[in-house]
């Protein structure tokens, strides 16, 4: 297991917190309360570093807040104790670091960023029926499968589609339904495949043909002979379902290879971030995802925005899961008065945890996913995200279709 | 006398609680029966193949795929993945040793094997492409998967016997015998009427049997498997390395070689826990043991032994 | 069916890709031919060679293309170092011997980079990135184009070099017949040293021409060793004129691969080819008979 690689202040603050707390406390108090260890699973190396170190560090913020608030209130001022695991990638590796940090004691887990990561480690977890916080992870059997301990907070794959078809829908009928086909580039893991698939089976339910279906692996640089595939169908728009460094590589190709495109759009893309805005305007400019977002216009979220971005770090939505789904375990904690695993698990199953800026409905848990969550469609608009559908948490109306780079 | 000695050693895992001790006992004893698995055809036989977690692969997805797809009960894999690994083995030894191929030529060609089957089990449906197999979880002996991690390190002990006894067969028979001899000298085997060819292909027919076996017993562990898994090159390195390590073409080399990597892999991890640092281990052993003790570990405490 | 235009852009792409290609199979065949070694190093050499470009790239902004006349001195030096400390001493000459030397300088070096690098895959942007050339209806990235007329400049480069210098011919006269070199004074030793540097130089290149349009981890040389070795077996062991052939022949088959058969299929162009061609003409296209395995 690796240490954290989060650099910024928020590493140094923590510590100084610490030990500061130490120092202040008498003698007698010191003794006290009992630590929760708290098991973080993610791909910190490897093909998946970038959005693994961002759940980490979104996890890392929350349990810094929750013990710089006196701990969980609930169980006498108890602090987590975070012990950070890196899955590298490998599902096996996942699943081996939650037998390990089982022994090691930990009374709950939030993880992988991966659906793949996800899958090995809560079926390890299931073992212990220790509870497993989902931070990220899409697809639908990772709350399917009937493993008691698994809960997720953010929406699932059946739902993240479904909602990106509504609002692809709108919008394409809002601009005269000038897209009518299209062709889908995706990871071939079990995110990018299953999200495909479940794309490809409605789609034509909205008048939008399925042209293509491309698989490719995670890593994949050269794009080359996909785009040419993409150019020979001649769909109007392209879907990309895959991980941060091939959506980018993805996207770049498209231009250089001057694609004819009414636009395209991802489900959950992995590299369409304000990084990817900032980085490559040229490319990015117009693109359309259906992704993850805070509710724009709740000041809470701007803030945790300003506090993420002056420590040096960018905003993305895989620090705002791994912020809210220890937030959650903290919440269950607090209700449950205790980190036992049964106590957890029920508090989790009739949790309402409503202190998030999230553009969610109210919570509620049904076989360990909330049918509140739902993602948003976003769109890079002059180098920054905006919130286009739907419209109760809209920030900017979509360009649609997109403008001539 | 040593064997008995040896064999109690191996049950101690048995009375210990601890799961994480148990579970790096079962990673050594594994490797061991992989290496000896390997060292049947490598060792025994001289054919150093680079490529023999295809054989592995191949077992593993057999065992997920008679499950999950056909509804089979998870102990027909074993049958099951032997006759695939074997028939393997037969195809890939026919077709390789009637083109002569041997030495290096061989070892990549076994190497190109393994990567075509890991390209064709990332791109079939059957196998689950990319995303992979996944067994459901149902603890229990009829199921073959064991929540006790002592369970499954009785089977791995169960797959190191067969190995060794097949070693053992090696060592003794008159089949063992032929293999020696074209070992050596593949001309004067043949001078004496060897049938060189087939000797070898059924060397590593028995060899790939065994291999499989071994991939049974990871998916039946971990109830995963993906192409990366299933067919990963760093696999193919460490079976050859045990055995080489401990004495490649003896009986308890491999043993002796999956204990010493494990050790040098298992402390190095405490020491310094990067990923990669294990492994590094790894080739920097191999190095020493090729530059220092080409007989393997054995040699030194068998040497007189004769070697088989 | 892909049309016409799209089989000639994929076609295209795969020549460009097939031509740095062929300079790295080049310094495997040198060393084939010259040591008769089966240099199983050479995909964890060539990431070594990218992982110095890249540094330079990202620290030094330095583009490729010029840190390339750096990179390759000193990726002769290591490989020269490399045969004279450890593959020369460890393997003693035996076959087997050198076979498992070479896999374990790869394992050691690939886990070493895993060590210090972590798994992550890096690339660069450099001022090319985006350009693209335009030739009728093909669009072919700039950076490639010139990635491989450099290659070829270099394999020819290399070519003259052993063909025609003392040095070259003191190479060749020792890949042929070590004991007469020896009666004429060449010393086996010192030239299958500098033979094995030379050999590892041209991946120093190679890595600096493949850096802008690839990625670089740790494991990016397991991709490269079924290539090169493709390469190499298809054009014949220590053939020269096989390796540049061979290395454009593979590109290509790589790139028509990924096309028709999908991202996922593709790269079992490789392996069937270069089991196809152990099986059925082990010596290549341009090797002699009987040479096939030791």
């Amino acid at each position: 297991m690796s240490n954290s690689a989060v650099p910024g202040q928020l590493t140094r603050r923590s510590a100084v917190a610490a030990g500061l707390a130490t120092l202040a406390a008498p003698a007698v108090l010191r003794a006290a309360p009992s630590t929760i260890r708290l098991g973080l699973i993610h791909p910190v190396s490897g093909a998946l570093a970038f959005s693994g170190n961002q759940c980490r560090l979104g996890a890392t913020i929350a349990i810094d807040d929750i013990n710089g608030a006196g701990g969980v209130a609930a169980m006498g001022g108890a602090k987590i104790e975070p012990l950070l695991g890196d899955a590298q990638g490998r599902p096996e590796i996942a699943a081996s670091l939650v037998d390990q940090m089982a022994e090691q004691g930990a009374s709950a887990f939030v993880g992988c960023f991966a659906s793949a990561l996800g899958l090995a480690a809560t079926q390890a977890a299931a073992k212990y029926n220790i509870p497993f916080s989902i931070d990220s992870g899409i697809v639908d059997s990772l709350t399917t499968r009937g493993l008691a301990n698994v809960y997720r907070l953010f929406p699932n794959a059946s739902s993240v589609t479904a909602d990106s078809l509504l609002a692809l829908d709108m919008i394409n009928k809002k601009a005269g339904s000038p897209a009518k086909s299209c062709a889908i580039v995706h990871e071939d893991s079990a995110f990018g495949t299953q999200t495909a698939q479940q794309l490809a089976g409605l789609l034509p339910k909205i008048g939008i043909e399925v042209k293509a279906l491309i698989p490719h692996a995670t890593p994949t640089r050269d794009f080359t002979n996909i785009v040419l595939r993409i150019k020979q169908e001649k769909p109007d728009l392209v879907m990309i379902s895959n991980y941060q460094n091939e959506y980018v590589a993805l996207a770049r190709t498209l231009v250089q290879q001057r694609v004819e495109l009414v636009g395209t759009w991802s489900v959950a893309g992995g590299g369409f971030n304000l990084k990817f805005a900032k980085e490559q305007p040229g490319v990015a400019e117009g693109m359309l995802d259906f992704n993850h977002w805070y509710a724009p216009k709740n000041p809470k979220a701007v803030a945790f925005r300003k506090r993420v971005e002056e420590a040096g770090q960018t905003m993305t939505w895989e620090v705002l899961f791994g912020y809210f789904a220890v937030k959650l375990l903290g919440d269950a904690w607090q209700r449950a008065g205790s980190a036992g695993k049964e106590e957890t698990i029920a508090a989790l199953a009739s949790s309402t945890f409503a202190d998030h800026f999230m553009p969610y409905g109210p919570t509620k848990f049904t076989n360990g996913q909330n049918s509140g969550a739902h993602a948003v469609a976003l769109q890079i608009q002059k180098g920054d995200m905006e919130v286009v559908w739907p419209e109760e948490f809209a920030s900017a109306a979509a360009v649609f279709p997109r403008a001539k780079l | 006398m040593r064997a008995l000695m040896v064999g109690l050693a191996l049950l101690v895992p048995l009375a210990v609680p601890q799961q994480y001790l148990v579970t790096l006992a079962m990673l050594t004893v594994t490797s061991a029966a992989l290496g000896q698995a390997w060292n049947l055809a490598g060792g025994f036989g001289g054919m150093t193949s680079f490529g023999h977690v295809a054989f592995f692969g191949l077992g593993a997805y057999v065992a997920a795929i008679g499950q999950l797809h056909f509804g089979l009960s998870p102990w027909l894999g074993l049958p099951l993945a032997a006759l695939v690994g074997g028939a393997a083995g037969a195809a890939m030894g026919a077709a390789a040793f009637r083109a002569r191929l041997r030495g290096s030529y061989f070892a990549l060609v076994t190497l190109a094997v393994a990567e075509a089957l890991r390209v064709l089990a990332n791109s079939l449906d059957i196998t689950g492409a990319g995303v992979g197999l996944q067994l459901r979880l149902a603890p229990g002996l009829a199921q073959f998967q064991f929540v006790d991690r002592r369970l499954s390190y009785l089977a791995a002990l169960i797959l190191l016997g067969l190995t060794m006894a097949a070693a053992s067969h090696l060592g003794r028979s008159r089949f063992g015998a032929r293999l020696a001899a074209l070992r050596e000298s593949e001309a004067a085997a043949s001078a004496l009427g060897i049938d060189v060819v087939w000797v070898k292909t059924q060397a590593l027919a028995l060899s790939g049997a065994l291999t499989a076996l071994g991939g049974v017993l990871y998916v039946q562990t971990y109830l995963y498997i993906d192409p990366s898994i299933a067919f990963s090159p760093q696999r193919s390195v460490e079976m050859l390395l045990v055995a080489l390590i401990g004495g490649a073409g003896t009986l308890w080399g491999p043993l002796l070689g999956a204990l010493v990597l494990h050790v040098v892999a298992d402390g190095t991890q405490l020491l310094v826990s990067r990923p990669g640092v294990a492994p590094m281990m790894y080739g920097v052993l191999l190095l020493l043991i090729v530059a220092l003790l080409p007989k393997g570990i054995a040699s030194l405490r068998f040497g007189r032994r004769r070697n088989a | 069916m892909p049309g016409f235009e799209i089989v000639a852009a994929s076609l295209a792409g795969g020549v460009l890709t097939g031509g740095v290609y062929a300079l790295a199979a080049l310094g495997l065949t040198l060393i084939y031919g010259v040591l008769h070694i089966v240099n199983f190093a050479h995909g964890a050499l060539l990431m070594v060679a990218m992982y110095g470009a890249w540094f330079l790239a990202t620290w030094l902004g330095v583009d490729p293309l010029v840190a390339l006349p750096v990179v390759t001195p000193v990726m002769f030096v290591l490989g020269w170092g490399l045969y004279r400390w450890v593959i020369g001493p460890v393997s003693r000459g035996e076959d087997r011997a050198i076979l498992l030397a070479t896999l374990g300088v790869s394992v050691v070096l690939e886990n070493l980079a895993l060590v210090l690098f972590r798994g992550d895959t890096r690339s660069i942007e450099t001022a090319l990135s985006y350009q693209m050339l335009e030739l009728g209806p093909l669009l072919l990235p700039l950076s490639k184009v010139i990635s491989a007329g450099v290659a070829m400049v270099l394999a020819a480069s290399l070519w003259a070099f052993i063909a025609m210098t003392s040095t070259g011919q003191a190479i060749r006269a020792v890949a042929r017949e070590p004991t007469g070199a020896r009666l004429v004074g060449i010393r086996p030793q010192r030239m299958f040293a500098l033979a094995y540097g030379i050999g590892i130089a041209s991946l120093g290149a190679a890595g600096c021409l493949l850096l802008p349009s690839f990625y670089v981890s740790p494991t990016v040389g397991e991709n490269f060793v079924l290539v090169a070795f493709t390469i190499v077996v298809l054009g014949g062991m220590g053939s020269f004129p096989g390796a540049l052939l061979g290395g454009v022949i593979v590109g290509v088959a790589e790139s028509l691969g990924g096309l028709f058969l999908g991202e996922s299929l593709g790269p079992i162009s490789i392996s069937l080819t270069f089991i196809a061609i152990l099986l059925l003409r082990p010596q290549g296209l341009f090797g002699r008979p009987g040479e096939a395995g030791r």
